[in-house]
This record gives C-alpha cells, sequence and structure tokens, in this order.
C-alpha cells in the first residue's frame, strides 16, 4: 500500500496527464461521421509517431561505445520515422481526394 | 533555459495532438488538422534533439539525422506511391513499425534502469504492448495484401491465447519483482510478446481487420504513454494517451457499425459460425445478364443506385464507375451511391475511393439515408459487395452476421450484382438475395465488364 501511496505522490502530474488524456481522447472524436473513420484512424496512427522522441532521448542518453544499444536506437528512430511521416502522408493523401471537388 | 523551451513547445505540441484529432473528425477541417498535428510533431522532434541538456557525441547526432532522413524519405516514398486501394494494409505497417519502436526503447533501457522496480515495469509494460501491436500489426497487413488468405486456428486457439496471456503477465511480474539484471529474461519475454501478438490475431478473419487494426493502433497509443512515464516526457505521455483512448473509442464505433461486439471480433464467434451457415445455405436458379441487356435497362431507367463494395477496389474500377454515372446522368438517369458502414476493408474506405475519381461528395448516402429510397429504385447495381446486402442479416437468426444492419437492395425493382464468381463474400457465407427473382448477375471483374457496359451504353445513343 505504501508503495502505491508513494508512487502516486512520486508521479501525480504523469497519472493526471494520463487521467484528463483519457477524457479528452473520447470527447474529440466523440461525433466523427463514419465517412471520415478511415482518414481519423490513419491520423491518430500518425501521432502516436511521436513515440520517435522516445527512440531519440534513447540515442542522446546512450554510451557511445554501447554498440548494441545505438544499433538498437538507431533502428527505433528510423522505424518512428516511418510512422510518423507516412502516417501524416497517408492522412494528407486520403484528406486531399476530400477536398478536390469543392 | 533548454529545459522550460523544451517544457512549452511540448504543451504547445499536445494542443496540437489535441486540436488535429478534434479537426480530423470534420471533413471541412480534417485536412489541416492533419497538418496541424504534423507541425506539432515536426517541434516536438526538433525541440528532443536541440533542447536536449547534457553532453552528446556527434556520432549520435549523425545516427539519429541519418535515421531520420533514411526514414523520411522511406516513408514519404511508399506513402505517396501506394494505390489509394492498398491505403489500410499500410496504416496497418505504419502502425506496427511505431510499435516495435516502442518495443525497441524497451529492449534498450532495460539495463539502465535495473533496480527500480517502477521503472522496470514501466519498460516490460511498453515493450509488451509495443511488440504485440507490431506483430499483430504484420499479419494484419499481410492478411489484407492478400499474403496471409484464411484464418488459421490452432486447437482451442482462445483457451490457448488466454494462457499465453496470462503467461506473459506473469513472467513480467517476475521480472519485476525479482529485480534481475539478466538480459536472457528479458529477450525471452520479448519473443513471447511477439509469438503473442501473431497468435491474438491470426485466428481472426479477414473482414474483421479494420477493428483489430484500429484496435492495434490505440495499443501502440499505449506503448508510447508508457515510454511518456518512463522518460517523464509530456509530450509522449499526451499523444499516446489521445490515441489510446480516441482509438478505443473508434474500435467501439466501428464494431457498432458492423453490430458485433469487440468480444467476439477478438473470440472469433464469426468463424466457427461460418461455417455451420455454408454447409445449409440457399440453393436455387440464378439468373445471369450480360452487358448489353444491362446497358439497354439501365438507359431506360429513372433512378439507378450503386453499391460499391471491396470487388471495386479489387478491380481499381472506381473511374470507370464514375464513367457510367457521367453518362447515366447525361441520359436524364437519377444516379446515387449507397455506401455501407463497412463496406470496403475500412470504414470510409469506399468514400476515400470514389472521392479518388471525383464523385460528387453528395452523391454519396448513408446507409440510413438511402434505405428508404430503395423502393422507388429503378435498378441497384451491386458493385464487388456482397455481405452488406446480405438479406440472412435479417431473416435468419442462425447467420453469423444476423443482426448487422444492411442495404435493403432487395426493395428495388430489379437487382443486378457485379461478382467475379459464386464464391461467398469475405465472411464466408452464402447470400440468398443471388438467388432471388428480382436478382441478375452479371459475372466478371468489375472494371472490365464495367468497360464493356460504358461501351454499350455509348453505342445506344
Amino acid at each position: 500500500m505504501n508503495e502505491l501511496i508513494q508512487f502516486f505522490t512520486t508521479n501525480k502530474e504523469m497519472i493526471f496527464i494520463v487521467i484528463l488524456m483519457i477524457f479528452v481522447g473520447v470527447e474529440v472524436i466523440g461525433k466523427v461521421p463514419a465517412v471520415l473513420h478511415t482518414p481519423l484512424m490513419s491520423g491518430a496512427n500518425a501521432i502516436h509517431g511521436v513515440v520517435i522522441v522516445g527512440a531519440i532521448l534513447l540515442m542522446l542518453n546512450a554510451e557511445p561505445d554501447n554498440y548494441l544499444s545505438l544499433i538498437l536506437g538507431t533502428i527505433a528512430v528510423f522505424l518512428g520515422t516511418l510512422n510518423v511521416v507516412g502516417g501524416f502522408v497517408v492522412t494528407d493523401r486520403m484528406l486531399e481526394m476530400f477536398k478536390k471537388k469543392k | 533555459m533548454n529545459l522550460e523551451i523544451q517544457h512549452i513547445i511540448y504543451l504547445i505540441a499536445s494542443v496540437t495532438f489535441i486540436m488535429g484529432l478534434k479537426m480530423l473528425s470534420n471533413a471541412k477541417t480534417a485536412r489541416n488538422g492533419n497538418l496541424l498535428a504534423a507541425a506539432g510533431m515536426i517541434a516536438a522532434i526538433i525541440t528532443a534533439i536541440f533542447f536536449h541538456e547534457g553532453e552528446v557525441k556527434p556520432i549520435i547526432y549523425g545516427l539519429i539525422f541519418g535515421a531520420i532522413a533514411l526514414g523520411t524519405v522511406v516513408g514519404w516514398l511508399t506513402a505517396k506511391k501506394v494505390q489509394m486501394t492498398k491505403m489500410p494494409e499500410l496504416v496497418s505497417l505504419f502502425n506496427g513499425m511505431g510499435g516495435a519502436c516502442a518495443a525497441l526503447i524497451g529492449l534498450v533501457e532495460f539495463h539502465h534502469n535495473v533496480g527500480d522496480p517502477t521503472s522496470i515495469g514501466i519498460i516490460l509494460a511498453g515493450m509488451i504492448i509495443g511488440s504485440v501491436s507490431f506483430s499483430g500489426s504484420m499479419i494484419a497487413w499481410a492478411k489484407l495484401n492478400g499474403t496471409l488468405k484464411n484464418a488459421i486456428r490452432l486447437p482451442k486457439y482462445n483457451i490457448l491465447n488466454t494462457v499465453i496471456l496470462i503467461g506473459l503477465v506473469l513472467y513480467a511480474v517476475y521480472i519485476v519483482w525479482s529485480g534481475t539484471a539478466s538480459e536472457m529474461h528479458l529477450y525471452l519475454l520479448f519473443a513471447a510478446a511477439i509469438v503473442y501478438g501473431i497468435l491474438f490475431v491470426i485466428p481472426i478473419g479477414g473482414a474483421d481487420m479494420p477493428v483489430v487494426i484500429s484496435l492495434l493502433n490505440s495499443f501502440t497509443g499505449l506503448a508510447a504513454a508508457f515510454g511518456g512515464f518512463l522518460y517523464g516526457n509530456q509530450v509522449m505521455l499526451t499523444g499516446g494517451i489521445l490515441v489510446g483512448s480516441a482509438g478505443t473509442l473508434l474500435t467501439l464505433v466501428m464494431c457498432k457499425a458492423m453490430n458485433r461486439p469487440l468480444f467476439n471480433v477478438i473470440f472469433g464467434a464469426f468463424g466457427e459460425g461460418a461455417a455451420v451457415a455454408s454447409s445449409g445455405g440457399p440453393q436455387g436458379n440464378i439468373k445471369e445478364v450480360g452487358p448489353s441487356d444491362l446497358a439497354v435497362q439501365l438507359n431506360y431507367s429513372k433512378k439507378v443506385i450503386i453499391v460499391p463494395g471491396y470487388g471495386l477496389a479489387v478491380a481499381q474500377a472506381q473511374h470507370t464507375i464514375k464513367e457510367l454515372e457521367t453518362i447515366l446522368e447525361e441520359r436524364g438517369v437519377d444516379v446515387s451511391y449507397a455506401i455501407h458502414p463497412v463496406a470496403g476493408r475500412m470504414p470510409g474506405h469506399m468514400n476515400v475511393l470514389l472521392a479518388e475519381s471525383n464523385v460528387d461528395y453528395d452523391k454519396l448516402k448513408e446507409m440510413e439515408d438511402v434505405n428508404p429510397e430503395f423502393t422507388q429504385t429503378d435498378v441497384v447495381l451491386v458493385v464487388g459487395a456482397n455481405d452488406v446486402v446480405n438479406p440472412a442479416a435479417k431473416t435468419d437468426p442462425s447467420s453469423p452476421i444476423y443482426g448487422m444492419p444492411i442495404l435493403d437492395v432487395e426493395n428495388a425493382k430489379t437487382c443486378i450484382v457485379n461478382k467475379r464468381s459464386m464464391n461467398a463474400g469475405y465472411a464466408g457465407i452464402e447470400n440468398e438475395l443471388f438467388f432471388r427473382d428480382k436478382t441478375s448477375m452479371l459475372f466478371g471483374d468489375a472494371k472490365k465488364v464495367l468497360t464493356e457496359l460504358v461501351t454499350e451504353l455509348k453505342a445506344l445513343d
């Protein structure tokens, strides 16, 4: 029990963010029309590409002589970039088509 | 000072993610919303690199920039080149990359945090979820592009999967509890998570892949959020949780559109029901119609509704169907499109596809709006759709799709169904609509027969 309380105290800002964001996420896409489900999923897919920030931090904190870490970290940055760039570009392509005829 | 700037930019980036997602749920603002979120992402990435506290060797910067440059080129080209029909599997692929990225972070950070149970717990949670999301997305990708055709089911797969999942969690708890520094345990856990991701998705039928991708999408969001927790990084946390919760809601909305509880999707009531239904499927005579006869019939119709399905996407017939629409409109026929919420392989898939061939947005009608119109319709042209027009969903309680809302095409005066063959649809069940008196079959590849139809129509003038 003590550990739990301590965990909450040391991470309380983080826990607040988590709880609030859960509600924001639900609220934000509450009334989306079925037409936009695919682009929305794709857009959300691009946003979780923010995991790349973690990969970058991993690299910046890595010891320069730990080759395994550096290799895995570099791959992680590459994969994260794919997620971000590919995700946003594909979403834009989908939405471009909705816009064209107006 | 660097730290303050970092926090401010992370805050701004978080706001762009929220605003971007909000704008994405409205057709007018969607495109700008996507660009806004992308701008926020670029800002967050630049901040992470350039406002870092502490000494960093140039070689590391080199590796980071190299990886980003390569990823940008590959990601950009893949996304630009892909055909519109392949969109769903590409989303799955990119989702898998994000999951793999989260898993790698866990693998590398483990040994930095040995002795700190909280961090190890967070690392393992992020790694497991990321790995499951990665291997699951790869299977979903293979299923959507046709490499993996059938649902593969090991004996008692539901029990097996549940046991593996419980084993995974217990193993992770053990690693945290024991405080072990052994990397062997870490890699074993990683491998087990990858295997679980494969087993999780592989029994699920292709028709349910959109739901699975949406679910895995929220998983990756969650994995990113665990990364945010680990680094105390707010933008990862907000972005990750935002996608995690929005993605979960989107998954549930999709399930609702198909009238299938998420539980059934994952534990696969679909396949077992289908085996029963197909054995006792409807039998009878079918009527065939050729393009020339159909051309005459369409020419003298007042109102035609087109029901597009995945077959249209596969045949790349979206431009031909637009051509057909234009000719018929010139002849004074009222043409519109009936879009079932789950037509194609993803909700909204058909809208994207038809928008590509310049079909007017107002001509695309959603199911609730178009269903009452079928009674006044002369010809319904079903192109490559099957399950979404299967009357068994309304009449046959034993059918696996029973209860799914469908397009009431049977109410129209005549119904033309274009299919390549009499094979069952994606759900693997027979469709009694094909045997009805009012129904005629137009066999052949959608693009080929529609082109013939257009030629015949032109000749009629």
